[in-house]
């Protein structure tokens, strides 16, 4: 490898030169050429495909067999939403769901998170970092299905319990509700860990040389200190479960808005593009209320 | 340390409980992958590993094991450059819509699956499609890369927090223009935590499989092929096994990663004393 | 300095916005469907078998959009040796879902159901068949040709698979193997939260089909063909069932339907033969019984469909001739379930009674078996147009669901 000291300033007036040169002095276009590949791939194939689908919400299907999609611009499709009981249950249905697997992963994330990041010995600490990362490749849809098999009437679960005279949730939305905090908590426990590693180590101490013990510490300083953290790991938990369909037709007999996205969309598109809408505007609000929270620096 | 002991109990069993509440559906797979039956009950009855060699002499696994690590392997390599080049746009200028940036590159990883894929293959039936870009491994990595760029983008955002301007500055002065600065001060100092960010990127197209039905058309990826094979009663063994294959050989390179960025692992926040002699000294 | 950047990235935002919105505007022009072209031919298909054998050994592959267990590794496998085509399917979940698979354009064929056929022939998705080019079609059962599912203005859009009726089945233990009617799942009877039901809104016929039996006065003649108060008594009907019901199943999720009523989680519901197979198969078998109840059935009768735009047409065409040959198409109405399509298979099932218990060449079983159909406005008989669309019926499903 070339030591720095071997290496040559390239000649005054060589071409590489120059153009270095010039975008040092004008450092705005040499911002606009770093961003322009990433932004024009973002914008264009990213939120081009998004608009593409925001317009499909505005057509309907036509036809005799329902098989034309009719670039008639029509706010009806809005309209089913709002008058269609269903589409309000299921939208509830699934936000709530998503945000008690959120709660459940961050109350289930945080004690190993602190243990990693304050705790373990660094030998530890990087074993257990491993460990929580490993189950990230091992393929959710076979965690999906191992979920269906455990939960069954004959599954593991109720065997194990079963010697304490209980029985497991089956499939029932608890049972759905368990499946989803085990799939996403990985992704809960890595930002808290790492924000949780963050905090120094002397704030702490001062905080118990002021004769706060371990509970009050941690209520008053570690928790708010760790908050944005959560809230990162919490965009996560929130939006796959938001849209997930595969989970909920393993599981559970109730619709999701993932489920009625993936049925509709080849009958009327335009329906399910408009109800594709609401999960896009529920993690916009999230999204911008998560970046308000400090999450984005916790990513 | 400041945790009472109590705590340190306390945080230790809660730390135990959730490893094992991690593991303990993984061990279940590993174990079915031994089972002998093709019907999924509890207990097993017989133990095997025949499955194993059906699943080694199976075509179709080892055609969608190199679909996934060749998309993967796009993916990851276009997320690297898209990500480092916005990362290194937004760490080193102030400008207005440095947070708009952010915002949109973490959209397609923040949006449901569903959406993004349902989106793109809207974009591919009606744009790519007409100019002759049909399904293909393209439309799979342009699906992946765009929403593992916020990984790549994040790493580098970070590391970069950490390395001073006048470093750049100072290379300039002693003689070195943009291409120099950028090959000798400041690609060292990205290099770990880029790599890091590669390996998460690597493993995240991996194991994607929403947004990639919607991408692939009729080709198979491994987990398009685990998810056409597993409600087949009969191709339930074989699945069970390439899943703790795919968890056996998943392990090296997160481990790799964790010793490459150190400390926290992910996004190399913590100070490293490697990182830090990295700034010091800017020899690759 | 701040002020320029700003300035610059707002321009070079605004020029990409334009850049994006040109892709979309392109997007937007390609948009809705094209007409079906009425012709046999698709780019790269050979003219005559030769060419056609030829052709298949340099494509290699065939990919197929299926119902579960149309093209198992048996005879997938002699397909392969003898042509060079490896074949890869998907299994389609629903109508829905297969018509929603083939207008990726990803697919080479489609083995459709009379719900998916007629919107796959009207989205110009599927290319018609040059019926020369099939040699064994000459042995299909006359019944099974030129049918209104799969033939517009009589021009044949695929080759018959084999039909068969949807079963009603329940556990022994639960209702007697001589119980002949569909009441037990329907409302008013004591199988709460046992009831497995298929998951797509076809299902709906076979509530009108109950009516029809049960409610003679609501006139219904044809499932398919519903009016206004003949479809509302049907949702009601349905809606006043869901709280009974277990699970939901379909072409993908079917092996859950085999391990509820293993394990008692669902003692009775609707299914296909299929099955039925697998649970007799289940060691030790499943102490069940699966039968076409008195009110009569719904059923499905599927045609092998060819894409407008297959990637591999040579090889899907020697498919198509081989899944209707006799020892194929006797393998897969065997291993389904189903009466085969082809007269001559019924020398090849390995049970040599299939045929007659399958009621194989018995056109009158069929004329009460209402096949999977696509429903119209255009009720077909004095009514006119006030039937409900398949749009209606879909949406009524997403809110029978809830």
């Amino acid at each position: 490898m070339t030591s720095i000291a071997d290496v040559e300033p390239p000649p005054r007036h060589g071409l590489g030169r120059r153009l270095s040169t010039f975008f040092v002095r004008h450092s705005h276009l040499r911002l606009a050429a770093l961003l322009a590949l990433p932004l024009g791939w973002l914008l264009v194939i990213y939120l081009g495909s998004l608009f593409l689908l925001l317009l499909a919400s505005f057509w309907s299907i036509g036809g005799i067999l329902g098989t034309d999609i009719v670039h008639s611009w029509n706010l009806d499709n809005y309209k089913t939403l709002f008058q269609e009981p269903v589409y309000r249950n299921v939208a509830f249905r699934t936000i709530s769901m998503a945000a008690l697997v959120t709660i459940a992963d961050a109350v289930l994330a945080f004690p190993i998170a602190y243990y990693m990041a304050r705790v373990a010995s660094p030998h530890t600490r990087n074993l257990l970092v491993v460990a929580v990362l490993t189950p990230l490749w091992a393929s959710y849809l076979v965690k999906a299905y191992s979920w269906r098999t455990i939960l069954g009437e004959e599954g593991v679960l109720n065997w194990l319990l079963a010697p304490f005279g209980l029985s497991g949730p089956g499939y029932s939305q608890t049972g759905l509700w368990l499946a989803f905090t085990y799939l996403w908590l990985p992704f809960m426990i890595l930002p808290i860990y790492a924000g949780l590693e963050r905090i120094p180590g002397s704030l702490l101490e001062a905080s118990a040389d002021l004769g706060g013990k371990s509970l009050r510490t941690f209520w008053k300083v570690t928790l708010p200190l760790a908050f944005p953290a959560v809230v990162a790991g919490s965009i996560f938990t929130f939006s796959l479960t938001l849209g997930d369909y595969i989970l909920p037709g393993l599981i559970s007999n109730e619709q999701f808005i993932g489920t009625v996205i993936y049925n509709d969309r080849g009958s009327n598109l335009p329906v399910a593009a408009a109800f594709a809408m609401v999960p896009i505007a529920v993690m916009t609000v999230y999204l911008w209320g998560a970046k308000r929270l400090g999450a984005f620096e916790n990513l | 340390m400041t945790e009472s002991r109590t705590a340190r109990i306390f945080l230790r069993l809660g730390a135990g409980a959730t490893l094992a509440f991690i593991y303990f559906p993984l061990v279940v797979i590993a174990i079915y992958a031994f089972n002998e039956n093709i019907s999924q009950t509890w207990p097993i009855e017989h133990y095997t590993t025949k499955w194993f060699s059906v699943a080694w002499n199976n075509p179709d696994v080892r055609d969608a094991l190199l679909l996934s690590v060749k998309a993967a392997l796009g993916a990851t390599a276009i997320a690297l450059v898209l990500g480092m080049l916005a990362g290194l746009a937004v760490s080193r200028s102030r400008f207005f819509g440095r947070e708009t940036i952010s915002f949109l590159v973490i959209l397609p990883i923040a949006l449901p699956g569903i959406i993004t894929g349902l989106a793109l293959q809207a974009t591919i039936l009606n744009v790519l499609d007409p100019i002759g870009i049909s399904f293909s491994i393209w439309t799979i990595v342009i699906g992946h890369a765009t929403f593992c760029i916020v990984v790549l983008y994040n790493n580098a955002v970070a590391r970069m927090r950490r390395v001073s301007e006048h470093l750049d500055e100072a290379s300039m002065d002693l003689g070195a223009d943009s291409w120099q600065t950028f090959r000798f001060v400041t690609f060292p100092q990205l290099r770990t935590a880029l790599l890091a960010g590669a390996l998460l990127a690597f493993a995240l197209s991996f194991d994607e499989v929403v947004v990639t039905i919607f991408t692939s058309g009729a080709q198979q990826t491994l987990p398009i092929w685990i998810f056409t094979n597993f409600a087949r009663p009969r191709e339930l063994p074989v699945v069970n096994v390439v899943a703790l294959f795919v968890i056996v050989a998943s392990i090296i390179p997160v481990w790799i990663a964790q010793r490459l960025a150190g400390g926290s692992g992910l996004t190399s926040e913590r100070p490293t004393p490697r990182s830090v002699a990295a700034v010091i000294d800017a020899e690759p | 300095m701040i002020g320029r950047n700003v300035r610059v990235v707002r321009w070079a935002a605004f020029g990409l916005l334009v850049g994006a919105l040109s892709v979309v505007a392109a997007g937007c022009g390609g948009g809705g469907s094209s007409s079906s072209s009425a012709s046999t031919q698709i780019e790269g298909l050979g003219s005559s078998l030769d060419e056609i054998k030829a052709n298949a050994k340099n494509e290699g592959q065939v990919n197929l959009v299926i119902w579960a267990g149309y093209a198992d590794k048996s005879w997938a496998d002699t397909f392969r040796q003898q042509t060079g085509c490896v074949v890869h399917t998907k299994d389609g979940a629903s109508s829905d879902d297969m018509v929603d698979l083939m207008s990726t354009g990803a697919y080479d064929g489609v083995s459709a159901s009379g719900d998916a056929t007629l919107r796959l022939i009207a989205k110009g998705d599927v290319a018609p068949v040059n019926f020369d080019l099939i040699p064994n079609y000459a042995d299909v059962y006359e019944g099974l040709k030129g049918r209104s599912y799969n033939t517009v203005d009589g021009v044949g859009y695929g080759v018959p698979h084999g039909r068969g009726p949807n079963l009603m089945v329940w556990s022994n233990k639960a209702i007697s193997p001589d119980s002949d009617s569909w009441a037990p799942i329907w409302p008013g009877t004591d199988y709460k939260g046992k009831l497995s039901i298929y998951d797509n809104q076809i299902f709906i016929a076979d509530a009108a089909l109950y009516l029809k039996a049960t409610q003679p006065d609501l006139n219904i003649t044809n499932p398919y063909e519903l009016d206004d108060d003949q479809f509302n008594a049907a949702i009601d009907l349905l809606k006043q069932q869901r709280p009974n019901i277990g699970e939901y199943w379909d072409g993908v999720t079917y092996a859950k339907q085999v391990t509820s009523f293993k394990s008692g989680e669902a003692v009775v519901g609707t299914t296909w033969p299929y099955q039925v197979n697998l649970m007799k198969a289940e060691k030790p078998p499943l102490d069940v019984t699966a039968k076409v109840p008195k009110e009569g059935t719904t059923g499905w009768s599927d045609t092998w469909m060819i894409a407008s735009k297959a990637a591999h047409p040579n090889c899907m065409y020697l498919w198509m001739n081989y899944i209707i040959s006799p020892e194929a198409n006797a393998k897969v109405a065997e291993y389904f379930g189903e009466a085969p399509s082809n007269s001559k298979a019924c020398a090849f099932t390995a049970n040599k009674n299939h045929c007659a218990d399958y009621y194989a060449d018995v056109e009158s079983y069929w004329s009460k078996i209402y096949f999977w159909n696509t429903p119209q406005a255009d009720c077909g008989d004095d009514r006119g147009d006030v039937c409900k669309t398949y749009e209606d019926w879909r949406s009524a499903w997403t809110e029978l669901r809830g």
